[in-house]
């Protein structure tokens, strides 16, 4: 990222953000910047607080009564803290995708029509179905389900339920989406076809994942950011992390020193 | 240790280490022996219920009726032609007569034979009087015609048939005389005297004479009541419980009504009933004996049911539900209507209907509120005076008569067979709406 024309723009931007759930703290002040479609990866040891930060971005902590947050939290330059921003449009905005498959138990085509119909997307039925065509083949599930759209989501494998989910959060069109450890509860192959599908939504979507996979972070991202014990690390190019960190911590979690 | 593992294999096994299986087996065995004991202990005395109820009641469901060919003799019924100006006259007139007549022909006896007729008309119950006026008033070309009608026998009669009665002791002591007997011989014999299918028993209302007192008030009061409790415990009651479970601040005082919801359904029921004498017929100036004031108080005593039940509800939906809604941008009134409500539905249908069925059966708050009255006619509305199926059970097993005992063992029947076709609604309704999600 030497040249300066390809410096790629901030999408999302943390400055001094501390969370507290009741008197102890989880975030102890992070800066931490998030460019536009680009992969993010979080990582470091369990309890570092990195899905604590990325449940930030769309306040999905505003749901536990005893969270709190401090500190300056952008999309595009707009704090989403702010009490003049409505909660639900910010995630409709940024989407995410949980740690474990989880879809409604309702038919596949309900589970991508949801969001789009509560969000008033489409007008009409024809609308909806190109939204669900669309979004099934943004996911890479299209070919295997366009048989079976009225049967339950819940009927699905786990990797294809986990892409069921990645479908039904494209389906609103997002600017950013949040992925929670996406591949934990996959089997490798079904791990390999989120990881590609992850590279391909990246030309649309800034992408933003924890995981607990160094492998995984290597492949998939682009800047990787080192948490450990409620701290920012490090952050960097993804090539520079793995191969040249600069802190010593950063060295033995991804040599498997510790964590 | 290590001579116990000799190189030389295939000739010794190694030694097994003693790691108690056989006490851990054993244990097993015991508890399930446990337990299967404590279902025998149940099944037994639901068994030994329902056989002593049913034993006792099913006769209950057959009435003795004598068969009968009455003539609507207008020189009885009304002899001075009034009955144009004056309606009450066919209300009023003598219809016991009419039947007597027809019996005195039937058996043959002198109309003038004191000491026979007496001991026929005692045959007769005294319903018959309404049996007839019914017949006549609903159809007055009747008048001067011959009809083929079964009437009622009285209670005593009916007690000697089912065998009620130790007809081996001393006549002076019986109800029923040995002269009466010998015409419910004769009677049997050509088949005028017989058990027919009880429908009085569903449709009559409150009587003092046996053969004509039913449940019919009761179950339309209780019907009543059930509807009463559904309309309102069931939406006050999910209101509730979705206010508190997903969008009130858990602080001291969501602590303080949560503790007070679950100790409200342990309060006595008979508590709700000095609560709806005060509030809603000496506060309100609600009438007595009414089914809706009955209905208010059993919705009070239901509340904390479905309210407990639709929390644990919606409390079961799995967390991970809530988080894709949300995730997608979907608000707090949306997650809960779209998602959790749809998916808590079939635990809030079971306590709803747990709830209904206690307060189907509850007697106490009822006998407080006046529902524990002699009521004759059906109450149109919910306003009229009606019974409780409970509550008549709870008076017929005050009525010294013994043919009050098979009747209240017959409602209690009807009583059971109301709370199985619950039951059974719940299951099959939980069973469709299951699959649906």
């Amino acid at each position: 990222m030497n040249d300066e024309s390809k410096t790629p723009k901030v999408k999302m931007a943390g400055k001094g953000v501390e969370v507290f759930y009741g008197a102890k703290q989880a975030i102890n002040g992070i800066d931490l910047e998030v460019y536009e479609r680009q992969v993010t990866a979080l990582i470091g040891p369990s309890g570092c607080g990195k899905s604590t930060y990325l449940r930030c971005l769309n306040r999905m902590n505003d749901t536990i009564d005893i969270c709190k947050v401090k500190g300056l939290l952008t999309l595009d330059g707009e704090d989403i803290y702010d009490p003049n921003i409505d909660v639900v449009e910010l995630r409709a905005r940024v989407g995410m995708v949980f740690q474990k498959p989880n879809p409604f138990p309702k038919s596949i085509y309900e589970n991508i029509t949801y969001g789009p119909r509560i969000h008033g997307l489409a007008k009409s039925k024809a609308d909806l179905d190109v939204i669900v065509e669309k979004s099934l083949r943004g996911a890479g599930l299209w070919e295997e389900v366009k048989d079976r759209l009225l049967e339950p989501g819940t009927g699905l494998s786990g990797g294809q339920q986990q892409r069921l989910c990645i479908a039904r959060a494209i389906a609103v069109q997002p600017e950013v989406i949040l992925m929670d450890e996406p591949c934990s509860a996959l089997d490798p192959i079904a791990t390999a076809i989120v990881e590609e599908l992850i590279g391909e939504l990246r030309e649309q979507y800034t992408i933003v994942i924890v995981t607990h996979s160094m492998q995984q972070a290597a492949r998939v991202s682009q800047r990787t950011a080192m948490f450990h014990l409620g701290d920012l690390v490090e952050v960097d190019d993804t090539e520079t992390i793995f191969t040249n960190p600069s802190e010593k911590r950063t060295q033995d979690y991804i040599t498997g020193r510790f964590g | 240790m290590a001579d116990t593992f000799p190189t030389d294999n295939n000739t010794v096994a190694p030694r097994r280490r003693d790691i108690g299986l056989k006490q851990r087996y054993a244990a097993e065995r015991r508890f399930q022996l446990y337990g299967k004991l404590a279902i025998a202990f149940g099944l037994f005395f639901l068994a030994l219920l329902l056989w002593t109820v049913v034993s006792k009641g099913y006769t209950a469901f057959l009435q003795t009726s004598i068969n009968l060919d009455i003539t609507f003799d207008e020189t009885v019924i009304d002899p001075k032609n009034e009955r144009n100006e004056n309606p009450m006259k066919l209300l009023t007139a003598n219809y016991p007569k009419l039947a007597e007549a027809a019996l005195y022909q039937k058996l043959g006896i002198d109309p003038k034979d004191k000491a026979q007729t007496k001991a026929a008309d005692a045959l007769i119950s005294k319903g018959a009087r309404t049996q007839l006026r019914d017949m006549l008033v609903s159809n007055p070309d009747l008048m001067n015609k011959t009809q083929n009608v079964w009437v009622l026998a009285s209670g005593e009669v009916d007690s000697a048939i089912k065998g009620q009665f130790d007809l081996s002791v001393d006549e002076s002591r019986r109800k029923i005389k040995d002269n009466q007997l010998e015409m419910m011989d004769r009677l049997k014999a050509d088949g005028s005297l017989e058990g027919r299918f009880n429908t009085g028993l569903f449709t009559n209302g409150g009587s003092s004479r046996p053969e004509t007192a039913g449940v019919g008030v009761a179950i339309i009061g209780s019907a009543y009541m059930m509807l009463i409790v559904l309309l309102t415990s069931l939406p006050i009651g999910v209101a509730a419980s979705i206010y508190l479970e997903e969008f009130a601040p858990k602080n001291k005082l969501t602590d303080i009504i949560e503790v007070n919801i679950n100790n409200l359904a342990a309060v006595p029921s008979i508590v709700y009933g000095l609560l709806g004498l005060a509030v809603f017929i000496n506060f309100a100036g609600m009438p007595r004996s009414a089914s809706l004031v009955g209905g208010l108080v059993l919705s009070l005593m239901t509340l904390p049911t479905i309210i407990i039940a639709t929390r644990a509800a919606l409390k079961a939906v799995p967390p991970s539900i809530r988080a894709a809604a949300l995730g997608i941008g979907a608000s707090k009134n949306q997650m809960v209507f779209h998602h959790v409500l749809p998916l808590a539905a079939p635990g809030v249908l079971t306590g709803t209907i747990i709830g209904l069925a206690q307060a189907l059966g509850e007697t106490a708050p009822l006998l407080l509120i006046g529902m524990v009255a002699f009521v004759v006619d059906a109450p149109a509305t919910p306003l009229d005076p009606a019974t409780a199926l409970p509550v008549q059970i709870f008076m017929w097993a005050n009525e010294a008569e013994r043919a009050f005992v098979e009747r209240t063992s017959g409602a209690i029947i009807i009583l059971l067979a109301f709370l199985a076709v619950m039951n059974i609604t719940a299951i099959f309704l939980r069973r469709r709406f299951e699959r649906r999600w």
